[in-house]
């Protein structure tokens, strides 16, 4: 049925640049992870400030983050923001994408995690004499990243999911769009693409098992 | 931004991106969907051992990007003669996708189901189909059925994708009128409310069930 | 010294203090009883500052608990609280939980800190569990470490809301021992409870509860020996 020949050995020789781009895919993924835990932290106050101006902002984001496809906001980072005169190259169009959508997710499972612990913890910790910020921060958030970091953990993945819709604004340096530059010179789709996929399941399994050893570690009681 | 070059005949031109955003939604989630019962099924029922196999088989579809999915999926058809159009390979490609996610689900569903209950039942008599289909089936349906509405609107979202295989959905026509009329932002809004207007409302509506239905309430 | 005048305080429309007037003198152990939904757990966090009143005052050592000028961080300082749940900080061994307010509020360094809570562990009979998560202690073991982490700040007061009320029964006395302990050391305590033999044992005085307003205050040996009000009577037939 296959009357077809795989040259393997192409994509071999191609394993060092694939590998460069492995390495710039794993940037963009922990750059958009770190900065889209400070806006969704950032989200998260705002939806508890109670300003009303605060919190229609931090909804906004949220839900559009989430009731968009991920390569909608990249395209609104890449080709519509070129309205207001802003012209992102590929990576910066990407990243802020990503970006975008992690502080939503990322936001939205904060505020599950902070639903989920009853409000006699704070309430002790404010009869210590703690302040409502000191309680925030000494007994809010070291629980609530225990219940969110599995969520965590899978947007971490994502994220590096996501990096590979970089091609389809002309990124070409991340393992996506390496590989597809590959394929355009040599037509060798399946071989490149199999291997960059071996990749992509090479780091996204690491992530996830480097994030339970972590869990195990972090997260004693 | 309101003067625009955007005429009626456009509008039915997104209208049919959007439809093909549905078409190959509602195919994909309706395959992946009776593929994750029966995988969800089969892993709930001989365990994680033996189900080893299928679970690193579908866990694979949740490690790689989907469009690198979809391209190894168009090159395989078409080294194998399959003749597959890009409607075709994407479904084939989103379904089983759906179906990774799905089988998580079900299986997750079934297992919330109490020993004790199924033990109940089985006590009175009944086989394990009927077991499966009158006291399983409907108390994992209640669990998984918000999880399983995230995943068609996750599938909705990622169906955008497919343009990478030249098919006209919602988010490719978008970018046909904009590489055509030059007003990125203004249309791109459009097909961003588009979106928007059939995630949020279900969404929604699956929040309110996991709400209603979620056991400490 | 502890002044409640005239305290009132509701829930929406529903009125739970209607008007409490209380003063406990330094040194004093006062026990509250009453049937539930009189209040009594209320009055204990509205002195903690912890809910807001709607009428009334209340001062600690002079100073108005629910007055805008004051600290009230400082004020609890000085007041410590223990509740039904003993609400221990799951993700902080029992040593941290004792630990953290004085290193937190007090800015007490490292070492310092360590010993006082290392201290007032001992004291409550937990010396052996300090580096323990609070997931791995009994309810009653917690519930000391909630005596320990509110001795740790100090304070000059202490409120007990119910303590023994979520304990299983064999763990109760565990508990109300590290009271009486505390009770005879001389602190000044303000214990709500179901446990009468505790309340005839340690209190200089009782107060009965009765919807929303003290019905009748004395010595143990009045309250439980010759109540006067018809209501304290028709309370403790039932309890016995």
């Amino acid at each position: 049925m296959l009357n077809y020949t795989f040259h393997w050995n192409q994509a071999l020789k191609a394993l060092p640049q694939m590998l460069e781009g492995a390495l710039v895919t794993l940037q963009i993924a922990v750059l958009s992870m770190v900065i889209g835990l400070i806006c969704a932290t950032l989200l998260v106050l705002c939806r508890r400030s109670g300003n009303i101006f605060l919190t229609s902002f931090a909804t906004v984001w949220v839900e559009v983050a989430r009731n968009t496809p991920a390569l909608f906001q990249i395209y609104m980072a890449h080709f519509g923001l070129g309205n207001f005169g802003i012209h992102l190259s590929p990576y910066t169009a990407l990243l802020a994408g990503i970006t975008f959508n992690n502080a939503g997710y990322l936001a939205e499972n904060f505020r599950g995690a902070l639903k989920a612990i009853p409000d006699t913890q704070p309430r002790a910790a404010r009869s210590l004499g703690l302040t409502s910020l000191q309680a925030f921060r000494y007994i809010m958030v070291p629980q609530m990243l225990r219940v969110a970091f599995l969520p965590m953990t899978n947007q971490m993945v994502w994220a590096i999911l996501m990096t590979s819709l970089g091609v389809t604004v002309g990124m070409n340096m991340d393992l996506a769009g390496v590989t597809q530059e590959l394929n355009a010179r040599s037509f060798r789709t399946f071989e490149f693409f199999a291997f960059a996929a071996v990749i992509f399941y090479l780091l996204t399994k690491s992530v996830t098992l480097g994030a339970r050893a972590m869990a195990a570690r972090l997260f004693r009681y | 931004m309101f003067e625009t070059a955007l005429t009626f005949n456009d509008l039915l031109f997104l209208a049919k991106g959007a439809g093909m955003t549905l078409a190959v939604t509602a195919v994909s989630v309706a395959a992946g969907t009776v593929m994750g019962v029966v995988f969800g099924v089969i892993r709930a029922q001989f365990g994680p051992y033996w189900s080893a196999p299928l679970t690193f088989l579908l866990d694979i579809f949740r490690s790689v990007p989907l469009l690198i999915q979809l391209v190894l999926a168009n090159a395989f058809q078409a080294i194998a003669k399959f003749g597959w159009d890009p409607f075709t390979t994407s479904c084939v490609v989103l379904s089983l996708y759906t179906a990774a996610y799905c089988t998580e689900i079900v299986r997750g569903g079934i297992d919330a189901v109490p020993v004790t209950t199924r033990r109940a039942a089985r006590s009175l008599g009944l086989t394990w189909g009927q077991d499966m289909r009158c006291i399983v089936a409907p108390l994992a349906t209640r669990v998984s059925l918000p999880a399983w509405i995230g995943l068609t609107l996750g599938v909705m979202k990622d169906s955008a994708l497919v343009l990478w295989l030249g098919l006209t959905e919602l988010l490719k026509s978008s970018q046909i009128l904009v590489t055509r009329l030059q007003e990125p932002l203004f249309i791109l809004l459009i097909c961003g409310a588009i979106y928007f207007l059939i995630s949020f409302p279900i969404a929604r509506f699956g929040g309110y069930l996991e709400r209603r239905w979620s056991p400490d309430d | 010294m502890i002044e409640i005048e005239n305290l009132r305080k509701s829930f929406g429309p529903l009125e739970v203090l209607k008007g409490i007037n209380l003063t406990v003198a330094n040194g004093e152990v006062v026990t509250i009883i009453g049937g539930s939904g009189s209040g009594k757990s209320t009055l204990l966090t509205c002195i903690n500052g912890l809910e807001p009143i709607n009428a009334g005052s209340i001062k600690i050592d002079g100073v108005e608990v629910h007055s805008k000028s004051t600290n009230i961080n400082k004020l609890r300082q000085n007041v410590g609280i223990v509740f039904q749940q003993w609400n221990a900080f799951p993700h902080l061994t029992v040593l941290e939980n004792v630990m953290l307010a004085p290193r937190k509020v007090l800015g007490m360094a490292k070492q310092q800190a360590e010993e006082i809570a290392t201290k007032h562990l001992i004291h409550v009979g937990l010396g052996d569990k300090i580096g323990v998560y609070p997931s791995r202690l009994s309810g009653g073991q917690q519930q000391r470490m909630a005596i320990a982490r509110a001795l740790a700040m100090q304070p000059k007061y202490m409120l007990f809301d119910e303590v023994t009320s979520a304990l299983d029964p064999q763990l109760v006395g565990e508990v109300l021992d590290t009271l009486k302990m505390l009770a005879t050391e001389g602190m000044t305590m303000i214990c709500v409870t179901h446990e009468m033999a505790f309340a005839r044992d340690v209190s200089n005085r009782v107060a009965f509860f009765h919807q929303g307003v003290v019905a009748e205050i004395g010595s143990p040996d009045q309250i439980f020996g010759s109540p006067q009000n018809p209501e304290t009577q028709k309370f403790l037939s039932g309890v016995r």
